[in-house]
């Protein structure tokens, strides 16, 4: 046996890449670890990987994050962690120095080096200057006060974050894309949040008034305050920020001020090294600076009297500075733009230009009912400009049809009611529409992706959504793009896509079906030998296959077959539910959602011995206490267990509850006693192991309280017996129950749930529920095999109940008793000498 | 130099599982053995949002997070796939039988 000697912790702010200097190539040093600069390395890396030795500088202490993304970790969408672009991995595997948390304060290009701010002096072959740009802070008196901020960083989303744990008031002053979005996340996180906007229209560049104005309203009803035509006369305070004052004399009290009025390309380093600076750095069309050895790529850079503000136009710098440092010449040609504002809830789309004009004709389709204003710019039979509001959908299309410069003289009558529309009625074939795209189409915008990438890394042979996602980024970000990434793969693949045969898992060429008919057919008895005779790829299998074999072999072994834990989903190895703090809850059965003084006491006692911070009743009338430590785990059961009760198996793919409602014993209404049924369900059911979790309901009266019809298994009492209902899911796709039959009787009822809940074990795959079972092989197919079959029927409930003889045991109890303590317990460190 | 700790036997830890440890100050580390013996150690939180990976099904030479699946090398603690990130890993080693790591000395995640 022989162990791993793993390699120690890394952090950010360490150096552990050391080039050697007898590296010889050319060494290409970037001044910026943001989105332009990075992408230009990553452009370059696909091209010619080794051909420079790349060192970046960057003022910010962290790796290459989504900036993009700032606004959902502020709105509490996202972590860190999850915007990161490129991890320290990719810096030491592509061999760059990534010197973060140090900026550039100073070129020489006589002697072509650049000086840090910890003094650093590092010499370049070729300077790629990417600085972004600085946030536009309005003059005005109080600007320097501590809590006065803008929203271009993580350090900014810390400082904003930190305020909204106080509560209180922030004024946002510009109500702009970026303020609007720290108003949004500034809201969520519980602040009381007014907008200042000196225009009289928001986002006024982008929206014309009437979008503007539905903008407005719509925030206004989130909480929002919404000033336009209001100019910031001071900032007050007293050692810090306390309000903003506006010129008509009013005051809003505030404890933190947001400036987002602008940015401005960052071009100080530039102009003092003495390189052609207008409002950017000016660049040529492959990105090249007066000084022909220096680049500037992003927000910072001017071409062709342009400045932009969006990544989409960096992408296309970065490609042509990409092909120039390499070499080849495909020069930059600008870029045309389009706007899209992703705070949640609120569509909203504009591209190009609406600001009317000689030979413009607008097109304009307001329906105020639905909230919803379109308008199209036409100018000779072309669109020149569009703004979206309420329902962006076409936003792409437009944007496609303007960038292509397309004729829509013949659509015209039609264009403003979309592309389903135009291209000839009727809702159009989404797969259809995205085949519509041009190849230079944006599909991801948090990646920069176009149709003709996606389309390339799919004919790459990435045939799934995550190999796209893994090779091209497309909808590995924010993920909104993921429908058209889908509609793309069907396009490319055709049927092909992930289907033929579905298999497993990547660890086997096998379906679900036709593993589990290998199972019985060989009788296999255990996951390394279905492995071994089936040739999966993978030593161990993974996290997919492993706990659907285990449960496979499971069920077509009852009272034989070894479970395996290390197979089974933590849940079902440590009987609790984990939650996301990694502690755990725990339900204690409750037959048919009955209780009792005792019980109640039991688990009151529980809640207050382990300091269980909080107890919910479930949407299955069961009650979760939370947040129990898993070393304390055992000790809950054993007292929980004292009272008589035992694990509601709340946290398995299991028979989970039986709601009732309380029927003819006590209601006026009821039929039957549905509450008896329920309990006699419950007992019988109780403690079996399942493809996926399980729910049964029995109502007293088609008044049907306990919501029977949207259950897995469902009983309505009815003055002449019980309906039975079944394939019921109220999760996230809501499906009713198809109704089964009708019996007669408490027995059929119970006998007929046993066959059902059988027929289910045996025949789903693992994980599917009953609703999409039901849905694949048909209600028709079920009734033939439980109702019209009463042979089968019969012998699908003794199956049933041989296999429930096994596993009525309660887990919690085994545990309490002492089985696989240490699952609970930490190993015991001791401490030995050093070497 | 580096300080060792005992923390065990290989049979401590079940085959194609972890065990949990934790030495004071530190963050908990989840030590690992797979399926064909070889044992590591990571810190005990998922590069994601923290999950306790000690409790995720460990296969071939990673583990899946159980809070929601993505894969962790055990060997460099990377994330596997489209997802990124990075749980730091403890040197670990065997002598006599026992299982010893190497006292943690920084911790700190990436960024
Ligand atoms: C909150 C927010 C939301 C946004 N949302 C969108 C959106 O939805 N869609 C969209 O298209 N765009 C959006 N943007 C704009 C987008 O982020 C920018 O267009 C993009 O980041 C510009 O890339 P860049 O590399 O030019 O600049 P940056 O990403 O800002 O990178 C510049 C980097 O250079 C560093 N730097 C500056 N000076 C120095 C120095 N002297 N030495 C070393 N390093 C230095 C900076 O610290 C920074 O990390 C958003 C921006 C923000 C702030
Ligand atoms: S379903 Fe009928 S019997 Fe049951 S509580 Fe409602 S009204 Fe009463
Ligand atoms: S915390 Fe591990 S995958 Fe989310």
């Amino acid at each position: 046996m022989d162990f791993q000697n793993n390699t120690g912790p890394e952090t950010a702010s360490e150096e552990e890449i050391f080039v050697p200097s007898d590296d010889v190539r050319e060494h290409l040093v970037v001044v910026g670890n943001g989105m332009a600069g990075c992408r230009a390395i990553e452009e370059l890396l696909a091209r010619d990987a080794g051909r420079y030795r790349v060192t970046i500088f960057g003022a910010e202490p962290y790796v290459n994050y989504n900036r993009i993304m700032l606004s959902p970790v502020l709105a509490g969408e996202k972590s860190f962690d999850d915007i990161i672009i490129n991890s320290r991995e990719w810096y030491s595997e592509n061999n760059i120095e990534l010197i973060a948390g140090d900026p550039v304060t100073g070129i020489d290009r006589t002697a072509k080096t650049v000086t840090s701010q910890s003094g650093r002096t590092v010499g370049y072959d070729k300077l790629l200057i990417a600085t972004g740009s600085d946030p536009f802070i309005i003059p005005v008196p109080g600007k320097d006060l501590p809590g006065v901020i803008s929203f271009r960083d993580m350090k900014d989303v810390d400082t904003m974050l930190e305020a909204a744990n106080g509560g209180g008031s922030a004024v946002v002053i510009g109500g702009g894309l970026l303020g609007l979005e720290a108003a949004h996340g500034l809201t969520l996180r519980g602040m009381k949040v007014t907008v200042i906007h000196l225009m009289d229209t928001l986002m006024e560049r982008q929206l014309d008034e009437a979008a503007g104005w539905l903008l407005k309203t719509a925030l206004e009803g989130r909480g929002q305050t919404i000033l336009t035509g209001a100019n910031t006369a001071e900032i007050y305070g007293d050692g810090k920020v306390e309000g903003v004052r506006l010129k008509d004399g009013s005051e809003i009290p505030a404890s933190l001020v947001v400036m987002a009025v602008g940015i401005r390309p960052s071009t100080a380093l530039a102009r003092e090294a003495g390189l052609d600076v207008n409002r950017g750095i000016k660049v040529d069309d492959h990105m090249v600076t007066s000084d022909p050895d220096v680049l500037a790529v992003g927000e910072c850079v001017e071409h062709d009297g342009n400045v932009y503000g969006l990544v989409a136009p960096l992408w296309d710098m970065c490609r042509s500075l990409a092909d120039g440092l390499t070499d080849q010449h495909t020069g930059y040609k600008g870029s045309v733009t389009s706007t899209k504002l992703k705070v949640a809830g609120l569509d909203v789309f504009s591209a190009g230009d609406f600001s009317g004009g000689e030979g413009c004709e607008d097109i304009v389709l307001r329906d105020a009912s639905r909230g919803v204003y379109k308008r199209v710019v036409v100018k000779d039979d072309k669109v020149i400009g569009a703004v979206l509001y309420g329902d962006t959908a076409d936003g792409g299309w437009y944007f496609d049809l303007l960038k292509r410069g397309e004729d829509v003289g013949e659509i015209r009558d039609l264009l403003i009611f979309g592309q389903a529309f135009a291209s000839g009625g009727g809702a159009l074939d989404p797969k259809a529409a995205v085949a519509a795209l041009s190849d230079d189409a944006e599909i991801c915008g948090c990646n920069g992706v176009s149709k003709g990438q996606v389309v390339a890394c799919i004919e790459a042979g990435n045939c799934s959504l995550d190999a796209v996602r893994g090779s091209c980024k497309a909808s590995a970000s924010c993920g909104s793009c993921t429908g058209l990434v889908e509609n793309l793969l069907a396009v490319v693949l055709g049927d092909d896509v992930q289907s033929g045969p579905k298999t497993m898992c990547k660890c086997t060429s096998f379906g679900h079906d036709d593993v589990r008919r290998e199972i019985v057919a060989q009788n296999m008895r255990s996951i390394p030998e279905v492995m071994q005779k089936l040739h999966w790829s993978t030593p161990d299998g993974c996290s997919s296959c492993r706990p659907a074999l285990n449960y496979y072999l499971l069920c077509a072994l009852p009272g034989e077959y070894q479970d395996d834990q290390q197979s089974r989903f933590v849940n079902e190895r440590m009987h609790a539910n984990i939650q996301k703090d990694g502690t755990y809850s725990v339900v204690p059965r409750m037959w048919g959602g009955l209780t009792n003084p005792r019980e109640l006491r039991a688990i009151a006692d529980v809640v207050e011995k382990y300091d269980a911070p909080m107890v919910k009743v479930t949407g299955g009338q069961r009650l979760d206490i939370f947040g129990i430590k898993k070393e304390d785990l055992p000790a809950v059961w054993a007292d929980l267990n004292a009272a008589g009760m035992v694990s509601g198996h709340a946290y398995g793919k299991s028979l989970r509850t039986v709601k009732t409602c309380v029927g003819s014993e006590w209601c006026r209404f009821g039929t039957q006693d549905s509450t008896g049924l329920g309990v006699k369900t419950e007992r019988m059911t109780w403690g079996s192991w399942m493809p996926h979790k399980f729910k049964i309901a029995v109502s007293g009266c088609p008044r049907n309280c306990a919501e029977a019809t949207i259950k897995d298994f469902g009983v309505v009492c009815v003055d002449s017996g019980y309906e039975l209902h079944v394939g019921g899911n109220g999760g996230i796709h809501v499906r009713a129950t198809d109704l089964l039959c009708k019996v007669s009787t408490e027995q059929e009822a119970l006998d007929y749930c046993a066959a059902f809940t059988q027929l289910y074990r045996e025949e789903a795959r693992y994980l599917e529920r009953t609703a999409p079972w039901i849905e694949r092989v048909g209600v028709e197919y079920v009734k033939q095999r439980i109702v019209e079959d009463d042979a089968g029927r019969e012998a699908l409930r003794a199956r049933f109940l041989y296999s429930q003889s096994f596993s009525q045991d309660d887990p919690w109890a085994e545990r309490a008793a002492g089985a696989n303590a240490e699952l609970h317990q930490h190993l015991d460190p001791i401490a030995i000498a050093a070497e | 130099m580096t300080d060792w700790i005992d923390i065990g036997t290989l049979a401590d830890i079940p085959q194609r599982g972890a065990r949990t440890v934790r030495i004071a100050g530190e963050k908990e580390i989840a030590v690992f053995r797979t399926g064909d013996d070889k044992v590591f150690a990571l810190v005990n939180e998922c590069p994601h949002k923290k999950g306790p990976l000690s409790q995720g099904i460990v296969h071939g030479h990673s583990v899946a997070c159980p809070l929601h699946n993505w894969n962790i090398a055990l060997k460099t603690g990377e994330a596997q796939g489209a997802d990124e990130g990075c749980t730091p890993t403890i040197a670990v080693k065997e002598e006599g039988g026992r299982i010893l790591i190497a006292r943690p000395t920084e911790m700190k995640a990436a960024a």
